[in-house]
């Protein structure tokens, strides 16, 4: 049971830093308010079932295209910062989104808010059920980011990452794509808290606090940004780190902060990110053991001739 | 009323203006966003705290808060930001939200997570009349902070060093072929912005009498919205950011009554005004 529960917090990560990293690995948009979009997925999911009397089933792609939707006028309004403006603002908007859920009394304020467990044909909800759920968003989601990276929408948030002006100059629209990237990224956030909401059973405004979003920007960083296989491994390595240290448990923040300092002063690139040190070595590997395997082929091709 | 609102706004103001000073110092030459700046705000209050329970002397654990701490940032400047220059800003941004996350959990685990009181004997008397109280740690703020203003003034316009930093600030590839020794500059702006959170730290811990490991939380993100509003990199633009929210947080808070905190008043300020002005309010033209 024990290995369930991790299994579907881990899960959740996974999630939040492969929207994470749709905004800010490919497209290079430093998002630091992640959880902000986290939390109005949590609690629009949370007010839809639990005050309008929707189904989980129903609150779901609620709560997907409402934060979408925010996302999408957030971006529009953040489309004139850049940079570190962008950065500021994002810890903004985190801050302010905190504040409403911890003020705004229908929304439980400081007490927080309880949300039912959904039904499943009739049936509560298991964990089992919330691990297929989360399995079955994770791969959607890969699906998605791999559907991004390799179309043209992929090839327009790079180049917009790399240098914004270049990519203007040769016709890309700059601002329409970092909308398309900041929507998506944020729905599939709220998607992710809507599922959240309803496996805890409980939020609280804290839960979506700007150290959420420290740890989601963590993961990626740690994984690698701009790729799915980074933003995974990121999420499963500082996810699992405190479960299988139980003794670091008193010093998970400083562990976090020390990873953070090292990795951005000597493996800024991520441990699985392109030209990382972990990635080039397996690629040699791989590179290597074609290399063995086409010498075999020409072996043979020889003593066929 | 109004009139003690207004000097309570301007004291949290002065406050702001010297933990943000740091930071803007910093973007000021290298144009990074040091969050950890915050950091050096709460290693100040509390090495200002220990450093007053073991003398007893305000000025002694004032000075020696602000030196010690002033220290640290040249060694964090040395192994920490010199060698990100050259990276994408994210990079240093996110080293620098590690940094103090390290230094927040660190002073936690040395120190404890409890608050602990600050209370120290202030070598004059409050002002009292029939409808106004300027509290002697007010009077403290408010002259420390002009005297360690006007020192930042005489040093950045008057002196050789000074000179160096405004010309690295211009252009640090020019400066430095042009002979400016800029490691040396860096170094210097790092003593003196780490060394200013620290002043700072100190005297919001006397302000609210309590020290504790998180109290740079709410500065760090202040500090943020302060310095972008005052035009990032701009050492007067910060001052008058800071007493510009120092006294509208404090005026709306008292009269308005917002419905959100008044943490949370200054973003709602910076989110406005950057929408209006993407660099900031008192930026010159991008």
């Amino acid at each position: 049971m024990y290995e369930i529960v991790v299994s579907i917090n881990i899960g959740i990560f996974i999630l939040l830093s492969l929207s994470l990293n749709i905004i800010t690995g490919y497209t290079g948009q430093p998002s630091l308010g992640h959880a902000a979009f986290f939390g109005i997925g949590a609690y629009t999911a949370a007010v839809a079932t639990g005050k309008m009397g929707m189904s989980f089933w129903m609150a779901l792609p609620a709560a997907f295209v409402i934060t979408g939707l925010v996302g999408t006028l957030l971006g529009l309004a953040s489309l004139r910062v850049k940079e570190d403006f962008l950065a500021i603002t994002t810890i903004g908007i985190n801050f302010v989104m905190v504040a409403i859920f911890h003020y705004t009394p229908y929304l439980g304020a400081s007490f927080g808010m309880p949300v039912n467990k959904p039904l499943l044909a009739g049936k509560e909800m298991s964990n089992y059920h919330f691990l297929a759920l989360v399995i079955i968003l994770i791969v959607l989601v890969c699906l998605l980011s791999r559907r991004i990276e390799r179309s043209w929408i992929g090839l327009a948030l790079g180049g917009i990452r790399n240098n914004e002006e270049a990519a203007a100059s040769v016709g890309i629209d700059v601002n329409r794509f970092k909308i398309i990237a900041f929507t998506i990224g944020t729905a599939i956030a709220g998607l992710t808290g809507a599922v959240y909401a309803h496996y805890m059973t409980f939020i609280y405004s804290s839960d979506f606090a700007f150290l959420t979003s420290i740890t989601i920007l963590s993961m990626l960083v740690v994984g690698g940004m701009g790729t799915i296989r980074g933003a995974i491994a990121g999420a499963v390595i500082l996810g699992l780190a405190p479960e299988l240290f139980r003794f670091i448990s008193d010093y998970r923040m400083l562990v976090y902060g020390s990873i953070l300092v090292l990795m951005m002063r000597f493996q800024p690139q991520g441990l699985l990110g392109n030209d990382s040190f972990v990635w080039t070595g397996i690629k040699r590997l791989r590179r290597l053991r074609a290399a063995g395997d086409s010498v075999m082929e020409r072996g043979t091709g020889h003593g066929k001739g | 009323m109004l009139l003690q609102q207004i000097i309570n706004g301007i004291v949290i103001g002065s406050v702001y203006a010297l933990t943000a000073m740091g930071a803007t110092l910093v973007y000021g030459i290298l144009r990074i966003l040091d969050i950890a700046n915050a950091g050096a705000y709460a290693i100040g209050a509390y090495s200002g705290l220990f450093l007053y329970q073991t003398t007893g002397n305000l000025a002694l654990s004032f000075l020696g808060a602000t030196l010690l701490t002033g220290f640290f940032g040249t060694v964090v400047q040395k192994f920490l930001y010199l060698p990100l220059l050259e990276k994408p800003p994210l990079i240093p941004l996110i080293a620098s939200i590690g940094l103090f996350i390290f230094i927040q959990d660190l002073l936690r685990l040395i120190a404890g997570p409890q608050i602990r009181e600050f209370n120290a004997r202030i070598p004059f008397e409050s002002i009292r009349t029939a409808d106004l109280t300027i509290n002697s740690v007010w009077i403290l703020i408010i002259l420390l902070t002009t005297l360690l203003l006007l020192f930042l003034w005489y040093v950045l316009n008057k002196t050789k060093i000074g000179l160096a930093w405004r010309a690295t600030a211009q252009d640090l590839e020019i400066s430095t072929s042009m002979g400016v020794n800029v490691k040396k500059v860096v170094a210097f702006n790092f003593l003196l912005g780490y060394g200013f959170a620290a002043a700072a730290g100190v005297m919001i811990g006397l302000l609210y009498n309590s020290v504790f490991p998180t109290m740079g939380d709410v500065p760090a993100y202040k500090m943020l919205a302060i310095i972008v509003l005052g035009g990032l990199g701009n050492p007067l633009g910060t001052v008058v950011a800071s007493l510009l929210i120092g006294l509208v947080e404090t005026l709306v808070a008292g009269y308005i009554g917002f419905f959100l905190p008044r943490d949370a008043i200054a973003f709602v300020a910076l989110i406005a005004i950057l929408l209006i002005k993407p660099r900031g309010l008192m930026s010159k033209k991008a």
